[in-house]
């Protein structure tokens, strides 16, 4: 219907009206300018009304600028009073108005007073009236009807009041007014006001002082005129309504309860009506029309003074923003800014749709919530932006909405009314502020009112037992007081006579037994009952014996203290206390009491001498077997001399002598050997002794038979002697007595809650209080206590405290008992008159000996208990928390659980316990350890002797522990969790048994079983899987080790840390920047290192980069043979033509991916590419311990293109030709992932590994060796290949394995070696330093005890018996034949193994340091001058050679190759040396290059070679650990030529499975020739085969093209050889009449180690 | 289907990376990644996300929000190795360099239903006043090498750490064959009510 907006114009409309009746009336007013004030106030009148109407309702922001405005009123007021004109009245009429408005609020009747003139009625009919005319909108008539109401009521009011008062009130009211002295009542009320609102926004005040100034400047001050026109109603229209506001304000602090009136627009209405008005007032009708605009241009400015400031600081901020577009364009791709335009319906109805009006067609649609159209569009724009967003439109376009949940008119009916007429009801009550409550220390439900908790402290008295001011006399007194009160109890209680009673009984039932037994053969259960009376009976008797005793002495102590009394009271002549002793006798009969006497004697006498004859029985027992086993030991002590003495007899000794020193050696020997003594026998017992000693015991314990029986008794009916009668000593003291009182503070929770009545102190030491308090609780009681004080004169002293038990809840009032508490206290009082005094030293005796110290002490006799209500309702809460501590709690647990928990779980202890306190079986207290006895013993349960910790353990077990062992599941979980190879990481062990499968153990029980079982198979030689399971040993103990260490980390491993650079480094650095950005020469930067563990496959790349080559062997032309065809002589032509020489590609194959360069042309060609290869790690598993182990090749082919033309199609002659493109092997570069992974890169030229025999082939040099420059290079032999090989990205090898080994070495020795190194390291990082290495067993050893002359093969050494070079030669072609095995792989890389060279021999396998250390040792073994080189060589990285002295030149061997180099050969695989290595010494390399072309070998120069042991520490004379000699198994021909056919074997049928698609023929009779070359290859060590082989070859040939090689492998397994031949690539040629020739050789050298040739060759016939 | 004998149960983790408290620090982004054990496999949504840079807000100052929703399913045999959601905040300082703000974990819980979890931050220290300083000055704070760490137990030891501030999860959880399989995580009925009043109270609040 109607937008609040139409209802702000209807009611503005309504309120000009009404402010132009005003203003007319105003008008009036002006003319009878003489009451000003009272039209005023009616115009107020009416806002105060409208004003309550909104008040309630005003937000903050309006008394925000409320308050301002109020604030600068009152500044400028302050202002105007100080412009000293007319400031009186000004103020005067100010504070009247003020003053009426305040009067207004709190009574009606004042206000009525200013209404005095009747105008003011007209004035009221008449805008009531304008009032009365409606609009037609219902809303606004209400609100209108509303309002009239209110006006009417106060109306009505007002008139009634002024009719009543007007003939009271004096026409000059005004001046009345002034002369009243409200103005002062008025200031405080203003002031609490200010001082409020100033402290409160502080900043504010600041704020309202830059407003304040600024305005001062603009409107300075208020002039006369000013004054005038404010006297004279003409105000300003700011001012006025400002002061307004001040009122306005007011009224709402004096507002007590908020009018509930939500609707705005009434709240609107009410407030634009009060500023109309207001300025209606004014009469002012150009102001009309802007009604507002003063207010805000007057709010604006003084913002604007603000804002000006803050705006410029914005701006310049701005400047910083420039890149803020980006940020803004980037923002808005992600964030969504719904415009505020309207949504044309068509976008937001389903297409093709038309709106449809619900309206129109007669149906009820309720009424919107009203939402501004802005809001409605960005929320419609948002809803479009999202998916399905249409439904959220109706039919007619617009967003669906329930229609408006609020209700038109309110339902709780408005408050009017002034303050007192307010309904009591409503009324705000004040209530004091309640303290937190400590919520733990109460007890539930105390602070309601039902559950109030009443605690009753009856303080009946105290009695001291002793006090300073007690006289001798009172001492003794209250000595026998308490001997007496203890003989009452032990009378009371007759204990002996209940065990006189037990004993009787007992005794009787013995003999009982005995006698209706007579003797006859006892059963073993009435023996061991009689056993266990008797024993009770000792028991029994012993126990009455001493309670006999302590009556005895009892009566004794009293009788003597009596006397003591009555010889004190003799000697002081007076009496002080009223204790009298009185014996009663009671006689008894002499002759039954002697008899009984007698009986009791006899009795005992008998049972003791059962039991010492009892006792002497076993005694007797014991001594028997003692002497039986000393007897034993004595005879065995002369068997063992006898046998010595034969020993001896063989000596010439005679048998008299024998005899002496029989004894002698029995003599000497006995105490040494700790022997036995000879027992004792016992003595028999005396029972005449023992009637002695019955007697003297129960005449010192009994009274004497026929002696009366002493009843003492102790009254209190002496007389005291009066205090006249006394000297003065005792005077004073009873005066000192009279003179105090005792009172008694109850402490409830250490807070004093009530305390006694002081009671004067008797004469008898009581104190009588008799007071009962009763304590209304709330917290938990904690502690009741009750302090005693003691009164002298005024002071009172603490004397002792007593601390009372809180009771149970169960112990009530009326039902407990008082108790006695005994208390003391230690404090010292001394008194110069008769008073004894505490804490001071007291002797009755004459001679002042025997003195006793007493204490201040007592009994308070007390009671606590929980009172009881009305109704018998115990007022006890239901359950007090016991706090902690208070009991020990120790008697809730029964025996059983208190025993467990000590720790004592043993049966026997229990047991014996049991039977030892006589537990009453039938208590039900007892049940549970009865039981436990029962089962103990009848289970025969005996108590197990050890220690159980967990003894409820196997109650918790799940299963038992076979049962855990058979589950399939458990034992997958618990291989894994040991982290066994085969399921380290096994992914999802089944959550049911029966889904593991036995499948998954096979490999792991298979591995187990395999320990025993040596499959040759697949090793082809047992020997060799022998050493292989060998070898499996030794790795799978060092990844165990491995598996430890890796659970040890470091910091680095864990978190990565800036290393602080060092002054160099940053040097370094500063110099960096300097560098240019683009060097001319590129050098390769180091890369980022990537961690394996978020890799997968794919993402690992092997980047290899083939730059160039050298020396590649060329095709030979065969062209000057007889029988070549015609063929031949065109392709000779061909190559003189076309200069071919030959077309090398490179082809790289890694992990079966094959990738191949372009061909280039000529001998030294130049690639200059890049090959990728994909590497995927086994299992997917890319931890740097699995790559490690990886154990896959990369090998890197040459092989040349040869294109043949396979002749002309006939029938196109000349059109096409036929080519065919084989591909010739030349050689091949093999370099393990292994070494690429560690090195992370390698990078330089290798050699090719050549076959000796290229057929068709020949080395360029033969042809073209004229050229000068290649000098160099024809040093040295063979092809070489420049390459760059890295891993994309960069992985970080793993790390070596970290932990400590265990040495034999001397710590001194480590320690220096440690220092060693790490100088070394220091000073020159790059080269490497091995001092000390860790051998097979895990230990670690110093390096130079692997050096020692070892002799080689006699074999090899008888070959050359001339020739030492040869035999040089030949013995480091034996060692390059044992099978190369990195470290790395074998044990994944953790760390470095040295076996010794016999372990070597015997294991057929090792790195580069077993081979270099063996090889060294043959060396020295004949004779050379050799060393070990630790250094780096391409491409195994770290490693070792050989480096010799021989005849004044330096030769460097690689022991794995058994190539050797002098030492300025270029293509020497050795880049770095680091340190040479002997049996003596270790020597650093510390000079500047490192390269072995640049250096010089002499050690003996120390500013060159560092050595390790010097003069300052000398060689301690280290002895190696290699064997003294070698031994070595005889060649073994037989095996030789077996394995020589299986090789053969397996590589045919190997050749023949890599080509399923063609047929492969053998060629018998070229493998013939074939096999017959092979010895005579290897007899020549491999090395530069005579061209008559290859002619021999091609006469036997003939007409066949024939392309073929033979390899060199040592032998270790099949799979290597297998891998060789693949990767040459034979089997790949495809013509059609392609036939093969293969021929295996092996050559047997000692100790099973084998030289395999394979010889491949394929022909094509043309 | 099979499902009367389930052989896994799965556990959903539906929920959001609501929001951080770090009083010192602003600009900020929270990477997180699940930890589970061998015997886990997600079998729906990310493993791992990162969050959008949050700023705190002039009004209430102090916090950091993200609402960055999770959600994941894993699958399991084995209740050993249960997920475990790490956090870890970075941001800028005030050189400008990203550096790490704080690294936290806790346990997917166990029990279905709702639950919030404030996880306490914490960085590794530097191990010595220059290195702080350095670190500082380069703008390179000592980082764990993998965040995974701080849901580990092994190799703590070594480290020494300072805490930082806190991230608030909620998680809601769903389980589903747990207790066929006989695991039973579920609330019992004590357990129930009060985790039901708890959620209530963290609503109220």
């Amino acid at each position: 219907m109607a937008s609040p907006g139409d209802i702000r114009e209807k009611l503005k409309k309504k309120r000009r009206a009404l402010q132009e009746t005003l203003a007319k009336n105003s008008d009036e007013d002006d003319i009878q300018a003489l009451v000003p004030s009272t039209k005023m106030s009616k115009g107020k009148l009416q806002t105060t009304k409208q004003q309550e109407l909104q008040s309630s309702e005003e937000d903050p922001g309006e008394t925000l600028k409320r308050s301002f405005r109020a604030q600068r009123e009152r500044k400028k007021r302050l202002l105007q009073k100080s412009s000293a004109q007319e400031t009186h009245e000004d103020d005067g009429v100010e504070e009247v108005l003020s003053v009426q408005h305040h009067n207004e609020d709190e009574e009606s009747a004042e206000k009525a007073t200013t209404h005095s003139r009747p105008p003011t009625g007209s004035l009221r009919g008449h805008s009531s009236k304008t009032l009365h005319s409606p609009g037609s909108q219902h809303l606004d008539s209400f609100v209108t009807r509303r309002l009239e109401q209110r006006l009417k009521a106060a109306r009505s009011r007002g008139e009634t009041l002024q009719e009543r008062e007007v003939p009271l009130e004096p026409p000059s009211r005004l001046q009345g007014l002034r002369d009243r002295d409200t103005v002062t009542r008025f200031d405080p009320e203003v002031d609490p006001d200010r001082a409020g609102r100033h402290d409160a926004p502080l900043s504010l005040g600041t704020r309202v002082k830059f407003r304040e100034a600024a305005r001062r400047t603009e409107k300075g001050i208020p002039t006369a005129e000013e004054a005038y026109n404010f006297f004279t109603f003409s105000f300003e229209p700011e001012p006025e309504v400002s002061s307004k506001k001040t009122r306005r304000k007011r009224q709402k602090q004096k507002k007590t309860e908020g009018e509930d009136e939500d609707e705005e627009e009434e709240e609107e209405a009410a407030e634009e009506q009060e500023e109309e008005d207001a300025e209606g007032d004014n009469q002012d009708e150009i102001e009309d029309h802007g009604e507002e605009a003063p207010l805000v241009r007057d709010e604006g400015e003084d913002l604007f003074v603000i804002e000006q400031s803050s705006y410029d600081f914005l701006e310049m901020r701005k400047a910083e923003y420039v890149g803020y577009k980006k940020l803004v364009q980037r923002d808005s791709e992600i964030l969504f800014k719904p415009s505020f335009r309207t949504v044309p319906t068509s976008v937001k109805l389903p297409v093709n749709m038309k709106p449809r009006y619900l309206e129109d067609e007669g149906l009820y649609v309720g009424e919107r919530p009203p939402v501004s159209l802005t809001n409605e569009n960005i929320l419609e724009n948002r809803i479009l932006k999202m998916e399905e967003g249409k439904k959220w439109f109706g039919d007619d376009g617009r967003i669906m909405a329930l229609p408006d949940p609020i209700k038109e008119s309110s339902t709780r009916p408005p408050l009017f009314q002034m303050e007192e007429d307010l309904d009591p009801a409503l009324q705000t009550v004040y209530r004091k502020a309640l303290k937190s409550k400590y919520a733990n220390l109460y007890i539930s439900g105390a602070a309601d009112p039902e559950g109030d908790y009443q605690l009753d402290v009856d303080v009946s008295g105290l009695i001291f037992s002793h006090h300073p001011l007690f006289s001798r006399e009172h001492v003794l007194g209250a000595n026998i007081a308490q001997l007496y009160d203890q003989y009452l109890t032990r009378q009371h209680n007759n204990l002996t006579g209940h065990l006189t009673d037990k004993l009787h009984g007992l005794r009787s039932a013995l003999r009982n037994m005995l006698n209706i037994h007579g003797g006859q053969s006892l059963s073993q259960a009435m023996q061991q009952r009689i056993s266990e009376y008797s024993l009770e009976v000792r028991n029994t008797r012993q126990l009455r014996d001493s309670e006999q005793e302590k009556d005895r002495t009892l009566l004794k102590n009293i009788v003597k203290v009596w006397k003591e009394i009555k010889a004190l009271r003799d000697f002081q002549k007076y009496t002080n206390t009223p204790y009298k002793l009185f014996l009663r006798r009671e006689n008894v009969d002499r002759e039954t009491d002697e008899q009984e006497y007698e009986d009791e004697i006899l009795a005992e006498m008998r049972e003791l001498e059962a039991e010492s004859e009892e006792d002497y029985q076993r005694k007797l027992a014991e001594y028997k077997r003692q002497l039986e086993e000393w007897k034993l030991w004595r005879r065995k002590q002369r068997a063992k001399k006898k046998k010595k003495k034969k020993k001896t007899k063989g000596q010439s000794q005679d048998d008299t002598e024998e005899e002496d020193e029989d004894q002698d050696v029995s003599e000497s020997e006995g105490p040494a050997e700790d022997e036995p003594s000879k027992p004792e026998p016992p003595d028999k017992p005396e029972f005449d002794f023992i009637e002695q000693q019955v007697r003297e015991k129960a005449s010192r314990i009994r009274r004497k038979p026929g002696e009366a029986i002493l009843i003492p008794d102790l009254s209190a009916s002496g007389n005291i002697t009066a205090t006249e009668l006394c000297p003065r000593a005792e005077i004073a003291r009873r005066e000192d007595v009279a003179r105090r009182s005792l009172f008694a503070k109850i402490l409830y929770n250490d807070k004093e809650v009530s305390r006694t009545d002081s009671r004067a102190l008797n004469s008898d030491f009581r104190v009588h209080f008799g007071q009962i308090f009763n304590l209304k609780i709330v917290n938990c009681p904690q502690s009741i206590n009750l302090q005693v004080f003691e009164e002298v004169g005024t002071s009172s002293s603490l004397l002792a405290q007593v601390f009372i038990p809180v009771p149970e809840p169960t112990v009530l009032t009326g039902g407990a008992p008082v108790e006695e508490f005994e208390f003391s206290s230690n404090q010292r009082v001394m008194f110069d008159h008769e008073g004894v005094g505490s804490d001071v030293p007291l002797s009755f005796e004459a001679d002042g000996s025997n003195k006793q110290t007493l204490l201040t002490s007592g009994k308070m006799s007390c009671c606590v208990s929980w009172g009881l209500g009305e109704d018998d309702v115990p007022l006890a809460p239901p359950l007090l928390q016991q706090p902690g501590g208070r009991h020990s709690g120790l008697d809730h647990f029964d025996a059983v659980t208190y025993i467990g928990a000590s720790g004592l779980y043993d049966m026997k202890k229990i047991g014996e316990w049991a039977t030892q306190s006589r537990l009453d079986p039938n208590d039900p207290k007892n049940a549970s350890i009865m039981q436990l006895l029962k089962v103990a013993r009848s289970g025969e349960v005996t108590a197990p002797d050890y220690f159980r910790l967990e003894q409820l353990q196997e109650e918790f077990n799940f299963v038992t522990d076979e049962e855990l062992e058979r589950s399939k599941r458990f034992r997958l979980l618990r291989l894994r969790n040991q982290e066994v190879a085969e399921f380290r990481n096994y992914k999802c062990v089944p959550a049911l048994e029966r889904e593991v499968t036995d499948k998954v153990f096979q490999d792991y029980e298979k591995r187990l079983k395999e320990g025993e079982i040596i499959d040759t198979k697949e090793h082809l030689d047992s020997h060799r899987a022998l050493v292989a399971k060998y070898l499996q040993k030794i790795r799978e103990s060092v990844i165990n080790r491995f598996l430890l260490a890796k659970h040890h980390y470091l910091l680095s491993d864990v978190v990565i840390e800036e290393e602080i650079p060092s002054i160099g480094i940053l040097g370094l650095n500063l110099f960096k920047l300097a560098e240019p950005k683009r060097p001319l020469k590129p050098q390769r930067k180091e890369r980022k290192k990537v961690t394996a563990q978020n890799l997968s496959d794919g993402d690992i790349k092997l980047l290899i980069n083939i730059l160039r080559a050298y020396d590649i062997p060329v095709r030979r032309p065969q062209s000057n043979k007889p029988g070549q065809t015609s063929q031949t002589v065109i392709q000779a032509s061909d190559w003189l033509l076309n200069q071919v020489q030959v077309r090398p590609f490179v082809e790289v194959s890694f992990q079966r991916t094959v990738l191949q360069t372009t061909t280039a042309d000529g001998p030294n060609p130049c690639w200059n590419e890049e090959l990728q290869l994909p590497f995927s790690a086994p299992n997917g598993d890319y931890s740097a311990a699995s790559l490690q182990s990886v154990k896959d090749e990369v090998f890197i082919n040459i092989f040349d293109e040869v294109i043949f033309e396979t002749g002309v199609n006939d029938k196109d002659k000349g059109k096409s030709i036929h080519t065919r493109v084989e591909k010739h092997w030349l050689g091949s570069v093999k370099i393990p992932f292994s070494t690429i992974y560690s090195q992370s890169r390698i990078d330089g030229t290798f050699k090719v590994n050549t076959p000796a025999v290229l057929l068709g082939y020949s080395k360029e040099r033969s042809h073209s060796s004229t050229s000068g420059y290649d000098i160099s290079r024809s040093l040295s032999e063979g092809t070489f290949i420049t390459l760059f090989i890295t891993i994309e990205p960069q992985l970080v090898p793993g790390e070596s394995i970290r932990e400590k080994f265990d040495s034999q070495e001397d710590e001194r020795l480590l320690q220096a070696s440690e220092r060693f190194e790490r100088e070394a390291a220091q000073g020159y990082p790059d080269r490497p330093c091995i001092t000390t290495i860790i051998d097979l067993n895990g230990k670690t050893v110093f390096i130079t005890r692997y050096i020692r002359p070892l002799n080689p093969p006699q074999v090899l050494l008888d070959e050359f018996p001339n020739n030492p070079q040869e035999a040089t030669a030949l013995v480091a072609r034996f060692v390059s034949l044992i099978p190369s095995l990195p470290d790395r792989v074998s044990f994944s890389g953790v760390c470095d193994l040295w076996s010794t060279c016999d372990q070597f021999l015997t294991l057929l396998a090792g790195d580069e340091e077993e081979h270099a250390v063996l090889l060294c040792n043959y060396f020295l073994s004949m004779g050379k001058k050799a060393w070990l080189i630790i250094g780096t060589a391409i491409p195994e990285g770290p490693t070792a050679y050989v480096l010799t002295h021989e005849q004044n030149r330096y030769l460097i061997w690689n022991p794995s190759s058994s190539q050797f180099y002098g030492q300025y050969d270029t293509f020497c695989p050795l880049q770095t040396v680091g340190c040479l290595v002997n049996a003596d010494n270790v020597w650093f390399n510390i000079q500047e290059y490192t390269s072995p072309m640049t250096m010089i070998f002499d050690t003996t120069k120390a500013n060159l070679w560092k050595p390790f042991f010097s003069r300052s520490f000398s060689h301690p004379g280290l002895s190696s650990v290699q064997p003294e000699e070698l031994v070595y198994r005889r060649i073994d021909k037989a095996a030789a030529a077996e394995l020589q056919d299986r090789i053969e074997k397996i590589l045919k049928e190997k050749i023949m499975e890599w080509r399923p698609r063609h047929p492969t023929r053998w060629n018998r009779y070229c493998t013939t020739t074939l096999k017959q070359f092979l010895p005579k290859l290897e007899l020549s060590g491999g090395r530069d085969m005579t061209e008559g082989h290859r002619l021999e070859l091609q006469s036997l040939l003939g007409d066949n093209r024939i392309s073929g090689f033979p390899l060199n492998l040592p032998f270790s397994e099949i799979r290597p050889i297998e891998e060789a031949v693949y990767s040459t690539g034979v089997h790949n040629v495809h013509a059609s009449n392609v036939e093969f020739a293969l021929a295996v050789y092996v050559h047997p050298y000692p100790n099973n180690v084998f030289s395999v040739w394979v010889y491949l060759a394929s022909l094509v016939r043309t | 289907m099979a499902t009367s004998n389930p052989t896994v149960f799965l556990l959903t983790v539906n929920g959001q990376i609501e929001g951080a408290n770090f009083p010192e620090y602003d600009n900020l982004y929270c990477k997180y990644c699940f930890v589970y054990g061998n015997d886990w496999a997600p079998t729906s949504g990310l493993e791992e996300g990162i969050t959008q840079i949050a700023s705190k807000s002039v009004q209430s100052s102090h916090k950091l929000i993200w609402n960055f929703p999770l959600e994941t399913t894993f699958k399991s045999t084995n209740p050993s190795g249960w997920p475990r959601l790490v956090v870890s905040v970075y941001g800028p300082d005030m050189f400008g360099n990203d550096v790490v703000r704080g690294y936290g974990a806790t346990h997917i819980p166990i029990t279905p239903g709702q639950h919030t979890r404030t996880i306490s931050m914490f960085v590794p220290a530097p191990t010595w006043r220059l290195q702080k300083f350095m670190s500082w000055l380069t703008g390179r704070r000592p980082e764990y090498t993998d965040p995974k760490v701080v849901a580990q137990g092994e190799g703590r030891e070594v480290t020494r750490v300072c805490s930082q501030g806190f991230v608030t999860v909620s998680f809601h959880i769903m389980t589903k064959d747990m207790k066929k399989l006989g695991y039973d995580t579920g609330p019992s009925g004590p357990a129930n009510a009060q985790s039901f009043t708890s959620g209530l109270s963290t609503e109220e609040q």
